[in-house]
């Protein structure tokens, strides 16, 4: 049996965040009626001309930066020419020899907590096209012009990848990025963020490749780690079974799982890129990559480094909560505050990391809301930890408060109050309740002292049970522990 | 009165395609107002044929094709604003090689035009129709574009004075793309004197053209009369190099003309010259291959009758909807960017251009202008070359250089073989406009070649 390597490279497309087009002046939101966003240049009139949207190099620049990568001082635009009717010129405006964006590299984080480092090979401006539409139609396509001439940054990555975890691990890197960086939503299901994947496999310690198949268009990190694994499983049987695999374009049907032929090498287009001749060559000086440097935020690879190094998180919990902006704020504000209630600085940063990465981040995904428009705020959650840390309230209590400030919006302490949550800390208070249950079970107790330690934890519950869950957990073990090894000393 | 001219005098020169009279009376009504009102300017209510090359806000714009015959242009081009806003008024879409792909106007949709010193003689193209229609009189100026020469040898061939400017001095905003980095729009007139004005309205930078220069237009009629006196003319000697002695006369007789005028003339060479042809036609078949792409019956244009397919949507209605030239035109295009062909030919044309352009950038150190004839013959026959190409072609030979390089062109009327007109060819330097209609506009003020008409059309 062949011990299989697989080999991935990915095209990720993602959309720029630009108000305008790429070249021309229509607007790019997403959901309008079709072709009310295009105008005569995006319908490729005869005599229209394309003029560069400068904001689009400024944010290819801006993600140039953010993978260490050379800027190139002169880039030039190409036209690749192929037929297609969502392709209104018969050309795409993209570029070929000389992108803005040059070799640069990203750390990755796998699972198991091991960084990997991904080779960007280069990032380049082209337009999007439109989109066809065929449903609804008799005997008819629609085309939508709407979305033709969106800016797209293609990145392209080197053939780094080793598994469809590691693609998607990359692909979600430069998801993270890309809206750190502010230059493109990064919504998925809207398209503005997809990639092409290049797949091959080869036998284990061989040097070259072997022949690739490229899936086109996956829209979810789902789809990608599906769509490589089914692929990768189709060539290894093929080559086992003594086929080959050819050289062609594939696309990935969700529905069926499975990954299908589009087009053989053989009838690839030949899309004879030149030098488009409207446009002039882009110069980018030293001042305008100044000036973008001086806009980068702190990058994902930073905050995550800095969380660890400055609020004792692990590497792992360092890098999930750096993963968006947003999610990074609100984990930073919330363990700000709890550190300044409870006077203990960074100290709680491990309990707000917990928090934020379990209860908050459960009830946003249950409830599919996004961290900027949590129900409960970073300050609010905060009030919540600092009751834990006065212990005012357990852990378990907490969970129970945190349930019913995400559907009431009040603060933890009002929950707390309303429903008399405050935990028991008063030992008197806990030793009358353990006396009482321990009266009221003399069987157990008899059994307990006579070697069954295991009812213990019965009389754990029945504590817990008759204060409503509220008698302080360590307290109670210790008093518990003492008054049932009491019957000795009653001897 | 120019209405009624057109009428009378057009048909047999078939040199408009469109006359917009209904258009042109409110135009000049409007002029007339805007006169009333006490405004100024040479161009108000002055009439114009736009070439059919520049789209115009309701108007049919059939760049000659089949393909655009019913194809009304939502917009005008940048050039028609302008002298719509100088009060220009226009009266119709002057005919033209289809796509501006020919030399001689028989590649058009609407038919050939005819040449008004000689109805059976070509006029010239690719705008023909601009060129006949100023040599007619038919209006007081034409406007033109120029990729290979279609403005200046034209100009020449029908004894009308055709100014093709620097690339990127007028916009190419709404002029139907032929060859992108070629194309340049410019003027026919009876004099230098007339283009300067005309050119005056058209220069400038405009946003919508990433390819046209910012830089400031001088006022092209303030200099006109300043003195030759120390001007230093080359004489392209690639130039003369097969020319009949005929139009070597006549080109040495407009020499002593500029030396009488206190200019210098020195011979110079540019020994990448005669593969301009050649380049030219990998570079503008390049380019056009792509430009044409969005001709595909989807949108716009012809549209073939119950394709069955997408792919038979596409091969009828291109092959229907374009003409021959322009096939061979794009099939010759797709070749040269091919896989595998790209660098002998694409690669290897843009190498030679660069050396071209190096060439006259060399000649304009020791040089003010370069001179030299802008045909090789005066108009020839209709149909005496329609079916071999190549020379077809070599028609071009004296004005493609100026394109490959971006220099602006002038053809000014220098005399008559056989009862034809001849052209002089001048070439400056880039943005030295000013100083070619000023060595026109004196060459003008000492002869009157420019002043007379074809028999029939004074």
């Amino acid at each position: 049996m062949t011990d299989w390597e697989v080999v991935i490279g990915l095209e990720i497309h993602a959309q720029l965040a630009t108000k305008s087009k790429i070249f021309s002046g229509s607007a790019t939101a997403y959901g309008a009626p079709p072709n009310t966003q295009a105008s005569l240049v995006d319908l490729a009139y005869p005599g229209v001309l394309p003029v560069l949207n400068a904001e689009a190099v400024r944010m290819a620049v801006k993600f140039g930066l953010s993978i260490g990568a050379e800027v190139a001082r002169r880039s030039v635009f190409a036209r690749k020419n192929y037929f297609y009717p969502d392709l209104p010129k018969g050309y795409q405006i993209s570029q070929y020899e000389l992108p803005v964006v040059k070799k640069g590299k990203l750390s990755v984080m796998l699972d198991d907590g091991a960084v990997k480092i991904v080779g960007v090979t280069r990032a380049h401006l082209e337009e999007d096209a439109g989109k066809s539409l065929h449903e609804g139609l008799a005997h008819a396509s629609g085309i939508d012009l709407n979305r033709a001439g969106t800016p797209l940054l293609e990145i392209v990555s080197e053939p780094d990848m080793r598994s469809a975890k590691e693609a998607v691990a990359y692909m979600k890197k430069v998801h993270t990025l890309v809206r750190y960086l502010e230059i493109c939503d990064g919504n998925m299901q809207e398209g503005s963020f997809r990639c092409d994947a290049n797949v091959s496999v080869r036998p284990r310690g061989r040097d070259k490749f072997g022949t690739r198949a490229e899936i086109k268009n996956l829209n979810s990190f789902r789809f990608v780690e599906k769509a490589i694994n089914y692929e990768v499983a189709r060539q290894i049987e093929l080559l086992e079974s003594g086929g080959t695999v050819v050289q062609e374009t594939r696309l990935y049907d969700s529905d069926k799982d499975e990954t299908r032929s589009m087009r053989s090498k053989e009838e690839a287009n030949d899309y004879r890129y030149f030098p488009d001749p409207d446009l002039l060559p882009v110069q980018i000086d030293e001042s305008l990559v100044d000036e973008v440097r001086a806009t980068l935020p702190e990058l994902p690879d930073e905050k995550a480094a800095r969380f660890a190094r400055d609020l004792g998180l692990s590497t792992y919990d360092a890098g999930v909560l750096s993963a968006s902006r947003e999610l990074g704020a609100y984990f930073e504000e919330a363990a700000a505050l709890v550190g300044g209630k409870t006077g203990h600085g960074a100290a709680h940063a491990k309990l707000a990391a917990n928090w934020v990465m379990g209860e908050l981040s459960s009830a946003l995904n249950r409830d599919n809301v996004e961290i900027t428009a949590s129900r409960v705020t970073a300050a609010q959650l905060s009030g919540l930890l600092a009751r834990i840390v006065d212990q005012t309230i357990s852990g378990k209590i907490a969970k129970e408060v945190f349930e019913a400030m995400w559907s009431e919006g009040k603060s933890a302490d009002a929950i707390i109050q309303a429903k008399g949550l405050k935990q028991i800390t008063d030992s008197g208070a806990i030793e009358g309740v353990i006396d009482a249950v321990i009266a009221a079970n003399p069987k157990q107790l008899a059994d307990y002292r006579s070697g069954k330690d295991k009812l213990f934890g019965f009389f754990v519950g029945q504590v817990m049970k008759a204060t409503e869950g509220k008698a302080n957990p360590a307290q109670l073990n210790e008093l518990l522990k003492r008054k049932l090894g009491g019957g000795a000393q009653d001897a | 009165m120019f209405l009624a001219r057109i009428e009378r005098l057009n048909p047999p020169l078939n040199a408009l395609i469109t006359l917009t009279a209904e258009h042109a009376l409110q135009a000049a009504a409007a002029a007339d107002r805007r006169r009333a009102a006490g405004e100024q300017g040479p161009l108000l209510g002055i009439p114009l044929i736009h070439k059919d090359i520049f789209c115009t806000d309701g108007v049919r714009t059939s760049c000659g094709s089949r393909m655009l015959d019913n194809f009304v242009a939502p917009y005008d081009a940048t050039v028609v604003t302008r002298l719509k806003a100088a009060g220009a008024v226009m009266l119709g879409k002057a005919n033209m090689d289809e796509f501006a792909m020919g030399s001689s106007n028989e590649t058009s949709f609407y038919g050939p035009v005819k040449n008004p010193w000689d109805t059976s003689k070509v006029p010239g193209g690719s705008s023909g129709g601009s060129a006949a229609a100023a040599a007619a009189r038919l209006a007081a100026f034409t406007t033109g574009t120029d990729t290979g020469g279609s403005i200046r040898q034209p100009a020449a061939l029908t004894g009308v004075t055709g100014v093709k400017p620097t690339y990127g001095r007028v916009s190419r905003y709404g002029m139907i793309a032929f060859a992108s980095s070629l194309d340049q729009a410019g003027v026919f007139a009876r004099s230098a004197a007339d283009a300067a004005i005309v050119l005056q309205a058209m220069a400038g930078f405009d946003p919508r053209d990433s390819t046209s220069i910012d830089a400031p237009v001088p006022d092209y009629s303030a200099t006109l009369g300043e003195p030759l006196k120390g001007l230093k003319i080359g004489l392209l000697r690639e130039f003369f190099d097969g020319l009949e002695a005929r139009n070597t006369a006549l080109i040495h007789d407009a020499l002593k003309i500029y030396r009488s005028l206190g200019a210098e003339t020195v011979e110079v060479s540019l020994p990448h010259l005669p593969l301009s042809v050649p380049t030219y036609y990998v570079v503008a078949p390049a380019e056009c291959s792509s430009n044409l792409s969005r001709f595909d019956g989807v949108r716009f244009g012809y549209r073939c009758e119950n394709p069955a397919d997408l792919l038979d949507l596409y091969k009828r209605s291109r092959g229907e909807g374009f003409g021959a030239e322009v096939k061979r035109r794009i099939m010759t295009g797709t070749y040269v960017l091919s896989a595998g062909y790209f660098d002998a030919y694409y690669l290897k044309a843009q190498k030679v251009r660069r050396l071209i352009t190096d060439d006259f950038r060399a000649a304009f150190e020791r040089v003010d202008l370069l001179i030299g004839p802008t045909t090789p013959t005066p108009a020839f026959d209709i149909g005496a070359k329609i079916d071999d190409p190549v020379t077809m072609y070599l028609n071009d030979i004296y004005t493609i250089g100026a394109n490959l390089a971006g220099l602006p062109g002038l053809s000014l009327p220098c005399g008559f073989v056989e009862g034809l007109p001849m052209g002089l060819q001048l070439i400056g330097p880039h943005f030295s406009e000013a100083k070619l209609l000023n060595a026109a506009h004196l060459f003008q003020q000492a002869t009157d070649w420019h002043s007379r008409s074809p028999r029939g059309y004074e």
